[in-house]
């Protein structure tokens, strides 16, 4: 139940309402329980609502991490 | 490659299934096995899903613990739904809700019978539904942990603002970090590490499992939902223990901060607060659930229709609380995939997605 998708913030309106994408498909989000959401963030969304931004920085970080060790499993380097 | 798939590389996933034998490895040669403990039923459904208990050495073990808010809910609930059906009134809830039995019976049921039971996606949709012109009263059924619980706060905040005058909720929300500190406590339970979950986390924060590893020395790390950020999770826990540490670890950097996302927390501060909860299979802990402050009281379907949540009776032989607590897998219940199954379930963990028994009878079995 608490499965949230990250979703890519296309449009901004001014009543607290928003529309994402996910997968192409586009749904209105509500934003008020996040701080300063823009276009072009990434957000996880929960029943509707956006409940908190995701950090891109710390998503590659983890990526390159992730990376790294399927690198040195296949060079047998582990 | 999408960005999914680096959360899924099965090089880097064979890489990871060397670190946890290491840890587990010395942890054997200290004579010790372990249990791990996935809180969160989403955890539990990926875990499922993706074969992750494969990976674990014969000294490790992981259960599921009472992170499904469906699985959790006392039959009662239910019972108090059903009566508010019976009433007449519009009953909108999220979909898993609808084929819980209570004590006699599900919401389902009632529907087929004429009754007025709408699912959403999201509980704003409620909200519109007591708002259009005539619309019966509406009820929404407020189930969930923190992270049902902020979109909660915020629609609560809208229904007040917007003075809307036909729309409550029955609410049954809880906290998870009291219900782990009562697991943490139960030594039926023995856990020796909790892998906590990620979206309630990126709510609370990781500062909300502190108390617990200063009181308890028990390992906490949070983790993603995808196959490598469980995994990675798992090699954390078993690596503290291994090491002989105990520390909250955030390993789901990218969307959980340490302090949790504060707009989202002063928002249910503001709409509910702190009550004792009955949770299924746990029994009642003190100041585990959340109710609709007394001035919004119009909007708590309890004081607004008179209708009182009753602890509920569980159908017999059900053995949903011990796999709630952790005590048992769900094959180990005599009803499992016979008397209970996902289409004719008896218990909720049979019955949501999430549910435990759901997803072992699913991918497991």
């Amino acid at each position: 139940m608490c499965l949230a998708v990250p979703m890519k913030i296309v449009s901004v309106g001014s009543d607290g309402t928003g529309v994402a994408e996910v997968s192409g498909a586009r749904h209105e989000v509500r934003l008020e329980l996040v701080e300063d959401a823009a276009v072009g963030d990434y957000v996880i969304v929960h029943a509707g609502y956006a409940i908190e931004k995701l950090d891109r920085a710390e998503a590659e970080e983890r990526l390159a991490l992730f990376a790294e060790m399927a690198r040195r499993e296949r060079d047998g380097s582990g | 490659m999408k960005y999914v798939d680096g959360f899924r590389d099965p090089d880097a996933a064979r890489f990871l299934r060397r670190r946890i034998e290491a840890a587990a490895g010395r942890l054997a040669q200290a004579g010790r096995t372990v249990r791990l403990m996935e809180v969160c039923g989403t955890h539990t459904m990926a875990i499922a899903r993706h074969g992750l208990r494969h990976f674990l050495p014969g000294n490790v073990s992981l259960c599921s613990g009472p992170g499904c808010p469906v699985c959790v809910t006392d039959a009662g609930y239910i019972d108090a739904a059903l009566e508010l059906a019976r009433r007449g009134v519009t009953v909108a809830t999220f979909g898993d809700l609808v084929r819980v039995p209570g004590s006699a019976g599900t919401l389902a049921e009632a529907r087929a019978q004429g009754a007025r039971v709408v699912v959403c996606y999201s509980p704003a949709e409620a909200l519109a539904l007591a708002r259009e012109p005539d619309a019966a009263e509406v009820v929404f059924l407020a189930v969930g942990f923190e992270t049902t619980v902020a979109p909660l706060a915020a629609l609560l905040r809208s229904a007040v603002a917007a003075g809307a005058t036909r729309f409550s909720m029955l609410a049954a929300l809880k906290t998870v970090p009291r219900a782990l500190a009562a697991l943490a406590e139960d030594p039926e339970v023995g856990v020796n590490g909790f892998l906590c979950p990620a979206h309630v986390s990126a709510v609370i924060g990781a500062v909300a499992y502190e108390p617990l590893v200063e009181r308890y020395r028990i390992p906490c790390t949070i983790a993603g939902f995808e196959p490598l950020d469980i995994l990675f999770g798992l090699v954390d826990l078993l690596e503290q223990l291994a090491d002989g540490r105990a520390c909250v670890v955030n390993q789901y950097a990218r969307v959980v901060r340490r302090e949790g996302n504060r707009r989202a927390q002063a928002a249910i501060a503001e709409m509910f607060e702190p009550v004792d909860a009955a949770w299924r299979g746990l029994g009642v802990i003190p100041g585990s659930g959340l109710a609709i402050r007394e001035r919004f009281g119009a909007f708590d379907a309890e004081r607004r229709h008179g209708v009182a949540v009753r602890s509920g009776r569980p159908a017999p032989g059900c053995r949903c609380g011990d796999v709630l607590k952790g005590k048992i897998l769900p094959h180990a219940c005599p009803m499992f995939g016979g008397a209970c199954t996902p289409e004719h379930p008896v218990g909720p963990c049979m019955v949501s997605s999430e549910g435990s028994c759901a997803a072992h009878y699913k991918y497991a079995r």
